[in-house]
């Protein structure tokens, strides 16, 4: 399922003394089936772009389109229940929205909640449990007996049972522990991968967007200020870190490589692999092996 | 003389309703003046630790000591003037309705004299940066300015020592670089001793210390350099190294010859550069 925002702007508190214009003109393609990065500040307007996404928030001008429907500003939009059931939102510490008595039944409450019977959203909670790589056995524990990684993998498994088409995550690993977080995002880059899964990124991790998206797309002060794929983005890094953002430490070491010891590479690398390899490439020859 | 200011002998503890104990028999000591990381994965004991240290909970066995004194339900309000803690999330910490207020709190609450809280919050606040800020409402301010409110009223207590649990983990990269840069500053100033429990191994890299905390217990204890050079034994540990110390492997991996694993990304590029000039 394809979304696309056209030309959107969204003003908090329209109308009133306290209006706020908190993103403009913003224009994105999310293609079916890609894995697409949002970067940007805190306030740089990631969260009220996320909210467009399935149309929890609608545009104060501009359109978007989320699969064949289409949300536009100036009109009655009804009926957005089957939009939301399709694009399936992580917010931030998912966890802390727990609330049943068991596994299963936090679990079972999205599909039911969107009409599925009991029996499927049964089938469904078993199967998003094991997607997420956690156990039967825990289908009837209390949420609140479980660790703060399971938790959040129950959450996440919650909404993976809505089987949505589209999935969006805000942040998805903060307050997790390196591993932990690894694992969280493997598990999502799997799930693109294997059930090409449209999958959406909300994150100020340049990191992450580096080694996961293969679209990027970037905001700052409310605007789109630069979208690609991670090897356009990252191409001009000095560009990036003059506008206040941050590039992977990899590239990061790469430019420091480049000014203080007059290296010259021909492209930006952005794994530690790559660049390790253009390196010795370099000194090469020289350096006894 | 490294003085020690806080010291943990075979303490235990655990949660109401669990079977395995949060922390098992642990001992160390934190010395006067310096910077102290921990690290752990999530559940490891970091901050039911970081809790006992100022009487949030109490040890089911073993002893802590803070400044001389030993912790014990009756002390816990003069030990809390000497520890200041700074927790995760931004929002939750956050009191006042203004800036001046928030940090001026935690002085009424001590029933420090008028004259002597407004000098302490202007103080407090030029101290952190955030002295043009003084009536400004908190959604008004970014996570990293927020955390510099909150450090500016733990400041205001005077404390010997300050607590970071966490308390960058929910900030922007530039919004972590400013609340660590100000806790640096201030504990150069002030000689603060600063323990900082924390994910993030590039901070914890610039620590003088570390203590590596597994299962509830202390698994190492060291230098980051000693701590960093157990690599691959991190990641079992569910932990990560720094950029530069993967970036010395991968290096040596490719037949780059290095004289040791680096915590610094300047000093590996200048032996790089020194063996690039020798060619």
């Amino acid at each position: 399922m394809d979304i696309s925002l056209s030309h959107v702007d969204y003003r908090y508190q329209a109308n009133t003394p306290f209006e706020r214009l908190a993103i403009q003109d913003v224009s994105i393609d999310i293609p079916s089936g890609t894995y697409t990065a949002i970067i940007g500040h805190t306030g740089s307007g990631k969260s009220t772009v996320l909210q467009h996404l399935n149309a929890l928030l609608v545009p104060s001008e501009g359109r978007v389109t989320i699969g064949d429907r289409e949300i536009k500003a100036h009109k009655k939009n009804k009926d957005l229940r089957q939009v939301r059931r399709r694009v399936g939102i992580v917010f931030q510490f998912p966890e802390h929205q727990l609330f049943e008595e068991t596994v299963e039944k936090d679990i079972m409450f999205g599909p039911m909640n969107f009409g599925v019977s009991e029996a499927e959203a049964r089938i469904r909670a078993q199967h998003a449990l094991k997607q997420v790589g956690l156990g039967e056995e825990i289908l009837v524990k209390s949420p609140f007996d479980l660790s703060g990684g399971q938790m959040r993998r129950v959450a996440i498994a919650g909404v993976l049972a809505m089987e949505p088409d589209v999935i969006v995550l805000d942040e998805p690993t903060a307050g997790l522990d390196p591993r932990g977080r690894k694992e969280i995002m493997d598990m999502f880059y799997q799930l693109h991968q294997e059930r090409q899964l449209s999958t959406i990124l909300v994150t100020h991790s340049m990191e992450d967007a580096a080694r996961y998206a293969d679209r990027i797309v970037i905001l700052q002060g409310g605007k789109v200020v630069k979208k690609g794929t991670p090897e356009e983005i990252f191409s001009s890094p000095a560009e990036l870190l003059q506008m206040g953002l941050d590039v992977p430490e990899v590239v990061r070491f790469q430019l420091k490589l480049e000014e203080k010891c007059g290296m010259n590479f021909n492209k930006i690398y952005l794994s530690i692999e790559q660049l390790s390899s253009a390196v010795a490439e370099q000194l090469g020859r020289g350096v006894k092996s | 003389m490294k003085k020690e200011i806080v010291s943990l002998k075979d303490v235990t503890f655990q949660y109401d309703g669990q079977e395995r104990n949060a922390l098992n028999q642990v001992s160390f000591d934190i010395y006067e003046g310096e910077w102290l990381a921990i690290v752990g994965h999530n559940g490891s004991g970091k901050s039911t630790m970081a809790k006992l240290l100022n009487g949030l909970q109490f040890p089911k066995e073993g002893r802590v000591t803070v400044c001389g004194i030993e912790l014990n339900e009756e002390n816990i309000w003069e030990i809390r003037k000497k520890i200041g803690m700074v927790f995760q999330n931004p929002d939750n910490q956050f009191v006042g309705t203004t800036v001046e207020d928030d940090v001026a709190f935690g002085l009424e609450n001590m029933g420090i004299p008028r004259e002597e809280m407004i000098h302490r919050v202007e103080d407090s606040l030029n101290r952190v940066k955030m002295d043009q800020f003084l009536s400004q409402e908190p959604h008004h301010l970014s996570g990293g300015q927020k955390q510099r409110v909150a450090i500016a009223g733990v400041l205001a207590l005077r404390p010997a020592i300050i607590i970071l649990d966490e308390a960058t983990s929910m900030l922007d990269p530039r919004g972590r670089e400013e609340v660590l840069e100000t806790v640096r500053a201030l504990k150069n100033e002030k000689s603060l001793t600063v323990i900082s429990i924390t994910h993030d191994l590039e901070e914890a890299a610039k620590a003088d210390r570390m203590i590596v905390m597994n299962k509830g217990e202390v698994f190492r204890e060291g230098t980051p350099d000693e701590i960093f050079s157990m690599d691959e034994q991190l990641i079992a540990l569910g932990l990560d190294i720094p950029f530069s110390v993967k970036m010395t492997k991968a290096f040596r991996e490719k037949g780059i010859q290095l004289s040791k694993h680096y915590l610094s990304e300047e000093e590996l590029v200048t032996e790089l550069w020194t063996s690039r000039s020798r060619m």
